[in-house]
């Protein structure tokens, strides 16, 4: 993708057309959402689970990926029930590494 | 102002940990970026206005399939569709921003940015611009100086597995699942974006599980009923 458009080689434009794209959906959840007046309560009890919700699918995946993962996030999801969330991420690291090294 | 100087300081604590967790995937899109036939100033202007690592990823590997550049951009909104959903929540949390201040924010609304300003917002604490900025500004940064670097010195990092990198984020992000786990329905919510997610993960594929899984949770949350004891927990708590 080497052309020129008006100037500017092609990958310059995509990568601002795909900046105004990505600022849209930031922004766009708020925007549709602020023509409500008053949040009806079961759109806010959703809107209450999407943290969670979207968090989850990015682990979720990373489970079923192989054996040292999903062992090392068993252990990570009963640390993370007690301990702080960089301790957690310090014994994950560690555990991850040393169960790949050993071939798992 | 010592209440604002601390609002910013205590954003800028939150985002250690992100900017940590986020350095190695930095650098190594800007070594990609290269290596994918971008030149490193349109490298580091990507990392500045996309401002989203897994779309620009995905982005790097259609620049370098010489596919047509709206498919390249379909794309990256795809994988940034997640947004929406955020977007959506994000804005009650910010009440006490002005509309522009709020255009600012949203720009740099990244997903442990998001994730950590709802967690503020559950502790009752408001969500401020000085702390929000406290937080995005030092990722924003350092993301778009680690492209930078990244695009200059080519592959830093030869196996980011081998290190354990690539695994930093899920476990980051299964400890702020965590954090979440006082709020109503918690469970099911988890377990259907769970279930939701593995399932368009082998059919539709990736990025799509996470906008699959999110809705599947999403419907389950609306459908169930709030537990009325949390209702009535809130309800004291807005009591004098």
């Amino acid at each position: 993708m080497n052309g020129v458009f008006l100037g500017l080689p092609v990958n310059i434009w995509t990568i601002l057309a795909a900046a105004i794209v990505t600022y849209g959906t930031r922004i766009g959840g708020h925007l549709l959402l602020s023509r409500f007046k008053r949040i009806p309560p079961r759109i806010d009890a959703a809107l209450n689970a999407v943290p969670a919700a979207v968090l989850t699918t990015l682990v979720a995946p990373a489970v079923i990926t192989g054996s040292a993962e999903a062992l090392t996030l068993a252990v990570c999801l009963l640390i993370g029930l007690r301990a702080p969330v960089m301790a957690m991420l310090g014994i994950g690291w560690a555990m991850i590494v040393a169960l790949r090294a050993a071939g798992l | 102002m010592p209440p604002t100087r601390s609002e910013f300081i205590q954003g800028v604590r939150a985002s250690l940990p992100i900017v940590a967790a986020s350095a190695p995937f930095g650098l190594l899109f800007g070594a990609l970026a290269v290596d994918h036939g971008l030149t490193v100033g349109e490298a580091v202007l990507m990392s500045a206005l996309v401002f989203a690592g897994a779309s620009q990823m995905v982005g790097l590997e259609l620049f370098s399939a010489h596919v047509a550049p709206w498919i390249i951009v379909l794309s990256v909104f795809a994988v940034n569709f997640r947004h929406v959903l955020y977007s959506a929540a994000l804005g009650r949390r910010l009440v006490l921003m002005s509309g522009w201040q709020k255009a600012i924010a949203f720009f740099f609304m990244t997903d442990p940015q998001y994730a950590a300003a709802e967690a503020r917002a559950d502790s009752k604490t408001p969500v401020t611009l000085n702390w929000y900025m406290g937080m995005g500004l030092p990722i924003y940064s350092f993301w778009v100086l680690e492209g930078w670097i990244g695009a200059l010195f080519g592959r830093l990092i030869t196996d980011p597995a081998a290190l354990g990198i690539d695994f930093l984020l899920p476990i980051y992000f299964m400890g702020l699942v965590l954090g979440f786990r006082e709020r109503p329905n918690w469970l099911p919510v988890v377990i259907a974006s769970g279930l939701g997610s593995v399932a368009a993960f082998y059919t539709v594929g990736s990025p799509w599980h996470v906008s699959f899984g999110t809705l599947a949770a999403v419907v389950v949350a609306l459908v169930l009923p709030a537990p009325a004891d949390a209702a009535d927990v809130e309800a004291v708590e807005v009591t004098p």
